[in-house]
């Protein structure tokens, strides 16, 4: 807007009175969009009671931080404050890209964030608590009590880190979920043996359970404190939602809002006399987080990609064999049931495939994460093997299946000896090419808590702050796994290429 | 002189029209006949059916006691004492592509016959040099040339020891020097007691080796 303004004296000083004119306007539109509505982002599937969307009007979102943005927005002088839905891990790389002004919605107060972003005072205190079933609550008194068990948590948040780093003092496991429900469930299922979260979110997960299913330590393992967070660059603004937090804790309309969604404490008071006595907050410096201190993580990741990709190869092999065989050899009944699974396979998504047999059969067999993704995974792509084997087996020329026969060979071996060989040949590319692709959508199980290369780039990225050297050295080792694989594969047809006419 | 292979009354159809019909042809051991005609004329398929790779419509074909009957193709597992009596020398040879020369020959006698590998390739080696392709023993397919392909095909089509065989145009790549070569290869084979039904439509090459020549024709 400066800028403009001074190339309109510089160039164009006749018209000055039409410049200024044009001005007024444009910054009256500019009040519009930027100064009369204050844009927020949250994520709504976090749910009540900080975001959720209003089931009596399910456009609109409701839920303690939705009434801190109007407060703030108020605060501001704006008209109103419009909600854009992001999903969580993702809320400060959109808000440093401009998509909104500021984030909430639990967003937590970490050293690596404020390091990042402009963030604002803490404007609620939230315990981390642990969860565990009724009958271990004698056994478990806190992390230490969890060596060799499975203790879950959402990714990318402070619970994670504190897991993470208590996996070399304690030896448990820790297991990462996208959202914050489902570690509850596998709690109750006996998947996990203890879950580490906000005590807002652990509350809700009993209420919702009808108050049975697994208690809530009183002890909490740590202390946290949700905040605000606006791009680097708009410090000036944060100062400004800084005073109008501590307005709103003067005047008790925070507690209003706390005690309307009953999550008002004895600590929020502590808290707020705490931030309203040190005008400027102790800004903590980052920790300093060197990439290569996530290597051995990464490491480890991309040995579990590079595990649950060969085992689940083989699975699609040996299944897409037999799928092949029954459609080309099988009787009328099996040809129409091994069509059915494959057209069923390749028509749903592999996600949908995923959560089926993950959470879907968890009533009839509790499948393991590891298992569950490989058999997802494996039987997925078998409908796509068995379709390359079909069409290789009935490339091979009839005049080598006849040429078998009239020497007296039976059926099945002129599959093993001249048929399946000859196919093969046939189908080593495309087998190649289905494996680099299985690779890469092997990132689709961390979805069921599986923390293969892209989840822990992910959340390397999201405690860094940035995806530009986690994203190139992720990439790098997806090459170095897939490269080699097609190296391998042209060299094979090159040699069996030189067989055939 | 019994009759090795006889085909009485022989029709194929294909949809609606006849690609056969009334074909009646004796081969006795030790005869060479020559099946003859302008192409389109029905010899492959007669050979075909011969081979019990293509069922006929009407007739019988009788291989040296074993009856085909008109109808589909019986399953392999009933065809094994036809497999044993009969080979066939495919046009073009259809040479198992990943398979070397020698490993051709040795398919049946290893997997069919039972026999071991050492006991086969003493086999092997012995037909291809008798048929003078010896040297190319450990050859891919795609490596020989079209005689020495065809040598090696024939080989294959022996190795079971089969008392008829029958040849699909075995002259279609062959020089007029192969041709004669060829000639000679096969009147060996009879002299061993074999019977041999060749198709083709090459008259010199049916004149100067046939013992008789059967003319199918399209009227």
């Amino acid at each position: 807007m400066l800028r403009d303004s001074t190339k309109c004296q510089q160039t164009r000083p006749v018209n000055h009175s039409a410049c200024t004119l044009a001005l007024t306007l444009l910054s009256l539109g500019a009040q519009d969009t930027t100064r009369r509505v204050l844009v927020w982002g949250g994520d709504a599937e976090g749910g009540a009671p900080f975001v959720e969307a209003d089931p009596s009007h399910p456009s609109q979102v409701r839920g303690f931080d939705v009434e801190v943005a109007d407060r703030i927005a108020r605060g501001l002088g704006r008209h109103s404050a419009r909600f854009l839905q992001v999903q969580w891990s993702n809320i400060d790389q959109s808000v440093e890209r401009g998509d909104f002004v500021l984030g909430l919605s639990g967003v937590e107060d970490t050293p690596a964030r404020r390091a990042r972003h402009s963030v604002t005072l803490p404007y609620f205190e939230f315990r981390e608590v642990l969860a565990v079933r009724p009958e271990d609550r004698d056994r478990i008194h806190g992390l230490a009590d969890l060596r060799g068990r499975r203790v879950a948590t959402l990714g990318a948040t402070i619970a994670y880190d504190l897991l993470v780093s208590a996996r070399d003092s304690t030896g448990l496991i820790p297991v990462s979920y996208d959202d914050d429900v489902h570690p509850y469930a596998d709690l109750v299922a006996g998947r996990v043996d203890a879950v580490l979260l906000d005590h807002i979110i652990a509350q809700r997960a009993l209420r919702h359970r009808g108050g049975s299913g697994f208690t809530i330590l009183a002890q909490p393992v740590a202390i946290g404190h949700y905040v605000g967070v606006l791009a680097h660059a708009d410090s000036l603004l944060r100062d400004s939602v800084d005073g109008v937090l501590r307005e709103a804790m003067r005047d008790g309309s925070l507690e209003q809002i706390f005690r309307r969604w009953s999550v008002w404490d004895p600590s929020q008071p502590v808290l707020f006399d705490r931030v309203l006595r040190s005008s400027a907050l102790t800004r903590t410096a980052p920790a300093a987080t060197h990439a290569l201190a996530y290597l051995p993580s990464l490491a480890r990741a991309a040995a579990v990609t590079l595990l649950v990709s060969l085992l689940s190869m083989t699975l699609a092999v040996v299944v897409g064999l037999a799928l092949a065989s029954g459609r080309l050899y099988g009787p009328a009944w099996v040809r129409a049931l091994t069509t059915i699974y494959i057209e069923v396979i390749r028509g749903t998504p592999l996600l949908l495939q995923l959560f089926v047999i993950y959470y879907g059969l968890a009533g009839v067999v509790r499948l393991p994460a590891f298992l569950a993704a490989i058999l997802a995974l494996g039987l997925n792509y078998a409908a796509y093997e068995a379709e390359i084997y079909r069409g290789a087996l009935e490339a091979v020329p009839r005049a080598q299946l006849e040429a078998a026969r009239t020497l007296g060979l039976s059926e099945a071996q002129i599959l093993r000896l001249v048929r399946g060989p000859q196919a093969l040949r046939y189908a080593l590319a495309p087998m190649t090419n289905d494996f680099v692709a299985l690779l890469k959508d092997s990132a689709l199980v961390s979805v069921i808590t599986v923390v293969e290369l892209t989840k822990q780039t992910a959340i390397y990225a999201t405690n860094i702050g940035s995806w530009v050297v986690p994203g190139i050295l992720c990439a790098l080792v997806y090459l170095a796994m897939s490269l080699p694989l097609a190296r391998l594969a042209r060299r094979l047809e090159h040699r069996w290429g030189g067989r055939a006419a | 002189m019994t009759a090795l292979l006889v085909i009485d009354g022989l029709r194929v159809r294909y949809e609606t029209r006849d690609v056969l019909r009334a074909l009646s042809l004796e081969v006795a051991r030790g005869e060479i006949v020559a099946l003859m005609g302008p192409s389109g004329v029905g010899k492959t398929t007669a050979l075909r059916a011969v081979a019990a790779l293509q069922p006929f419509d009407e007739g019988r074909i009788v291989v040296d006691g074993f009856a085909l009957a008109p109808g589909s193709v019986p399953p392999e597992s009933r065809l094994v004492p036809l497999r044993r009596r009969v080979g066939l020398v495919f046009q073009g040879h259809a040479l198992f592509a990943h398979l070397t020369a020698l490993d051709n020959v040795t398919l049946a006698l290893r997997h069919v016959l039972g026999k071991t590998r050492g006991e086969a390739e003493a086999v092997g080696e012995r037909l291809l040099t008798s048929l003078d392709v010896g040297t190319r023993a450990g050859a891919w397919p795609s490596q020989l040339s079209g005689g020495e392909a065809q040598r090696v095909a024939i080989a294959r089509a022996l190795a079971p020891d089969p008392h008829l065989l029958l040849m699909d145009e075995p002259t279609a790549a062959l020089d007029p020097a192969r041709r004669s070569t060829l000639g000679t290869t096969l009147r060996r084979l009879c002299e061993q007691g074999r019977a041999l039904l060749v198709a083709t439509h090459d008259a010199e090459f049916a004149r100067a080796n046939a013992d008789r020549v059967v003319m199918l024709t399209t009227a």
